[in-house]
């Protein structure tokens, strides 16, 4: 046994502060819930109607319109605002969905092992030689534009990475002996599962899952702005940056979705990163992504 | 010493040991998976073009072609289209193994020749942004491993977190704006000014192009119009990769054999490169696949803004339109490309670390 | 005693953690003389590897070390990073306690050998080379010629470790430290690696440090073993001393609690009881008394000095054992 070992350990578990304490967590946590509370809240703090053109068109920033108005004549602030309905739920949506789907598989793939677990592995490879964006497009196309099939085009690219993450789990969960030596005592299937399966699985899929928050706005904002996702009159983030560069010299339309897309991304990054580090301090930080 | 019968590598009757073996056999159990997934590639593609809403003969053809019953007859002769599915998927594949993706109903033209004229293009982008994301990206992640825990590390590891954070089209908006529009350093889009002709075809990177024929002003301006969109695709990678790089780094110095070689009395530069980087390579270098995957999915949004005329613009407008061939072609295409990098990486890998090769 | 390879006097080694600098290493002195075996026995935690690790200026970072280690006329605690380079690997080698980590697993066997043999003795690759699978062979590896391109994965443990004392050996030390050698290993290996070590220092006029818990292990080859606990040198003599008629109470209670083979078979194994204490946590005074089975008053309120007593230095004014 080493020396360093003896070493007295801090009082906390493991070498890291335990996540409220830690300043990227914190920030995270609360920019995350600004705009969780703004979707909610929309219609009462939005100042005007975000569908009405009811204002003078392109519009620089004033006190009135402290994001300006858009090309045609609505209230950029409003718009963004409201785009945080549509960002924040279908990106928490899909999230869910994508480790719900991705989850069972990799566990079945995990669990029952053999044919199961090959062709669980062959269709993730073949979803994993998609870049992301061909895979989301091209099934958009297919399917036709609009939001719902953006959501699911982004299902089917995301669920994967959970796939192969919980069959991993699984898979030297159900080699680790504690769980050879259950089985061998009677201990049911099942109840190794939840005892014992579970509550390992559990942290890396929060993880994966706050971290692909962060993606999922990023895409579906990037496929609303090809135009295959939000259709207008639609107040969504992408699209918005999209009329923004037609009316490049209108900087504000453009920018100031982006920045909340931007803003919107990092909480979820700051609070998956440090919720990796809290799961599994031994990671010095950045894989599986 | 019996322990040692078992421990080395059989010699197999020759002089060299047989690492060479275990190596070819496994480039050889990689290739062939790289065969069965651009298989597999295929299967999708077909069967993501058999999902498409509308009659194939006109989303294939065109309204306009669609009327001309030889046209219709001929078309429908070359895909089998009253056969059953796995037969029409068998046509389709021994199409795309002697190199027919079809005719494209934007352009006309046959989706290869397409591509060949796209594809440069994208290359000549997603090469600069990945040279530019390694040059820049692994050495900020080695120094913020170095000086671990220190304010430096912490500092970018938030600026790096934000890096990932960015839309790729919103820092390509940024980024026109203020460095074109307002600072004029940068060109607007496009491969070249208005007015300039395209250098003489060799390899269709404009820049390598230019330099062959002599036309240092076009190579330069080729290279102007390059900069802006590489750094906005550079952007996402050079924070991925150092995060990478970082994490890669640590890892490997906590250790024993760091320390060891510290105990043998090594340089400390040459433990740094030897010990640290090379060992933390392989995971570094895994980590480039992926970058070429984001470049792709990046490719898209930021052709679209600097009108670029690469693949990504291409597939956007086969999305747009509905050219069922030009889809189900890109698609496949850049799927394969992805395979092949990845395949490409992993034997890389298998170079750097031995240990790789039993598996 | 100025005719000792090495001399430490005063060896204080502190690490930083959570609460503030901690001291690992309390004091500590002890000679090594030339072409001998040294031991250094205790429990985890002693202090016995960081020691060690001091004089080489390997400590994790923040540790720092007091004290003077005379080796070779210079001090290696005042050395700098440029001058302790040229005696590691070359006039000290060092074996660590596990050889699946403490060798680079992308390099080949000769070239992690040829790395001191050209950095130290400034040979030709191909002079290395050959001086490489001179030494596979000097640690008993078989065919040198191909385990020179051959990977550390590729060979067990036991091999591993040879090829560790090969790479340590290579700047043809005077001095060889080896920490924890045989504890990763099977207990059927370990005698392997012993006998090798002893066969080396025999051969070369090598002097060796031998760091281990295992009092058995230690027993065959040290010529003195020195016995540490909370951070100090308790007991200090040679191994028949030590062994056959220990004084310290530490001592006897390590002793007794070996499984001995010529003990009747129904022997009960005697641990000792209670835990080693924790680094910055050492007991006042005496920092074994809370364990000890003779401890006084005076035990819990004055640190024992380590005191010449006939053949041996102990550290207990109590000196229960005492014939």
């Amino acid at each position: 046994m080493s020396e360093a070992a003896a070493i007295p350990a801090p009082a906390a578990v493991g070498r890291v502060r335990p996540v409220w304490r830690r300043p990227l967590a914190i920030a995270g946590a609360v920019i995350a819930l600004v705009w969780l509370v703004v979707a909610v809240f929309a219609p009462l703090i939005a100042p005007y109607d975000p569908l009405a053109q009811t204002f003078t068109a392109l519009q620089s920033p004033t006190l009135d319109h402290p994001f300006g108005t858009d090309e045609l004549g609505r209230d950029v602030l409003s718009r963004v605002i409201y785009g945080a309905r549509v960002s924040i739920p279908l990106a928490i949506l899909l999230v869910t969905l994508a480790a719900l789907i991705g989850g069972v598989l990799g566990a079945i793939a995990g669990y029952f092992r053999g044919v199961a677990d090959g062709s669980v592995m062959r269709v993730t490879d073949l979803v994993f030689a998609f870049p992301a964006i061909i895979l989301a497009m091209v099934v958009t196309a297919v399917l036709g534009r609009g939001l719902r099939n953006a959501v699911l085009a982004i299902v089917i690219v995301a669920w994967p990475a959970y796939a192969r993450v919980v069959r991993g789990l699984v898979l030297s969960i159900g080699d680790s002996e504690y769980v050879q030596s259950a089985r061998l005592l009677g201990v049911s299937s099942r109840k190794t599962l939840f005892r014992d399966v579970l509550p390992n699985v559990a942290g890396p899929v929060l993880v994966l899952a706050t971290l692909d928050l962060g993606t999922a706005i990023l895409l579906l904002s990037g496929l609303s702005f090809l135009g295959l996702g939000a259709q207008p009159p639609e107040a969504e983030w992408g699209s918005m940056v999209a009329t923004g560069t037609q009316y490049f010299q209108q900087w504000w339309i453009g920018t100031f979705p982006g920045l909340a897309i931007f803003t919107a991304v990092v909480a979820f990054n700051f609070l998956g990163d440090s919720l990796r580090d809290f799961f599994d301090p031994t990671s010095a930080a950045d894989r599986g992504r | 010493m019996s322990e040692a019968a078992g421990s080395l590598p059989r010699r197999v009757g020759r002089r060299r040991l047989v690492p060479s073996a275990t190596f070819g056999r496994f480039i050889a159990r990689r290739a062939i998976a790289l065969v069965l997934l651009a298989i597999g590639i295929t299967l999708v593609v077909f069967l993501l073009t058999q999902l498409v809403p509308s009659d194939p003969v006109t989303a294939n053809l065109g309204e306009q072609a669609a009327g001309d019953p030889e046209a219709v007859a001929a078309f429908e002769a070359h895909y089998g289209l009253d056969k059953p599915l796995p037969q029409r998927y068998l046509i389709y594949l021994g199409h795309v193994v002697r190199g027919d993706l079809g005719e494209s109903s934007l352009t006309h033209n046959p989706v290869t020749t397409d591509l060949g004229q796209f594809a440069p293009a994208t290359a000549e982008l997603a090469i600069l942004s990945i040279v530019i994301a390694i040059v820049v990206g692994i050495p900020i992640g080695v120094a913020a491993a170095v000086k671990h825990d220190k304010p430096v590390d912490h500092a970018l590891r938030v600026v790096s977190l934000g890096g990932i954070s960015m839309p790729t089209f919103w820092i390509a908006l940024v980024a026109l704006y203020v460095f074109f529009f307002r600072l004029g350093w940068f060109p607007g889009g496009g491969r070249l000014d208005p007015g300039t002709l395209d250098p003489p075809h060799v390899t269709g990177f404009f820049t390598i192009d230019a330099v062959l024929a002599g036309q240092w002003g076009v190579a330069g301006e080729a290279f102007h119009h390059l900069m802006l969109p590489a750094l906005v695709l550079a952007a996402f990678n050079v924070s991925l990769l150092a995060r990478y790089t970082r994490s890669s780094v640590l890892e490997v110095m906590e250790n024993d054999y760091v320390r060891a070689a510290r105990a043998k009395g090594v340089p400390e530069a040459t433990v740094l490169r030897r010990y640290v980087l090379r060992a933390a390579l392989p995971a570094i270098i895994t980590v480039v696949g992926l970058l070429f995957a984001n470049i792709l999915t990046g490719a898209v949004l930021v052709e679209n803004i600097f009108a670029w005329p690469g693949i990504g613009q291409y597939a956007y407008q086969a999305a747009i339109n509905l050219d069922v061939p030009a889809i189900a072609g890109v698609s496949l295409f850049i799927a394969v490309v992805y395979v092949t990098i990845n395949f490409v990486v992993d034997v890389l890998y298998g170079v750097i670390d031995p240990r790789i090769r039993v598996m | 005693m100025s005719s000792a390879l090495l001399e430490v006097e005063g060896l204080r080694v502190r690490l930083p953690t959570r609460e503030g600098p901690v001291t690992v290493v309390d004091g500590v002195d002890y000679a090594v003389q030339p072409a001998e075996v040294f031991g250094v026995a205790g429990e985890s935690g002693s202090g016995k590897t960081m020691s060690v690790l001091a004089l080489l200026g390997l400590l994790p970072p923040g540790g720092a070390a007091d004290g003077h280690a005379l080796f070779g006329g210079r001090d290696l605690l005042r050395l700098r990073r440029s001058e302790l380079r040229a005696v590691c690997g070359k006039e000290i080698g060092i074996v660590f306690q596990d050889p699946m980590t403490s060798l680079h697993p992308m390099l080949s066997i000769g070239q992690q050998i040829g790395e001191p043999l050209r950095i130290h003795l400034g040979l030709s690759r191909s002079a290395a080379r050959r001086q490489a699978a001179e030494l596979l062979d000097a640690v008993r590896i078989p065919d040198p010629e191909s385990a020179l391109r051959a990977f550390p994965h590729q060979f067990s443990g036991g091999m591993r470790q040879r090829v560790a004392i090969a790479i340590a050996l290579a700047g043809n030390p005077s001095l060889l430290i080896a920490d924890e050698p045989t504890t990763a290993l099977d207990v059927t290996v370990q005698a392997g690696i012993i006998r090798l070590l002893d066969r080396l220092r025999r051969e070369r006029g090598l002097s060796v440090i031998l760091i281990t818990h295992d009092l058995g292990v230690m027993s065959s080859i040290a010529d003195r073993i020195a016995v540490f606990y909370a951070g100090r040198v308790v007991e200090l003599a040679d191994r028949e001393s030590v062994v056959k008629r220990p004084r310290h109470p530490y001592t006897r209670a390590l002793l007794d609690s070996l499984p001995h083979p010529e003990a009747p078979a129904d022997t009960p194994l005697v641990p000792i009881r209670g835990m080693p204490p924790a680094a910055g946590a050492f007991p006042a005074g005496c920092a074994y008394h809370p364990r000890c089975a003779y401890a006084v008053a005076s035990c819990t309120t004055e640190v024992p000095a380590l005191v010449r007593e006939g053949d041996r230095l102990l550290a207990c004014p109590v000196d229960p054992l005492r014939e």
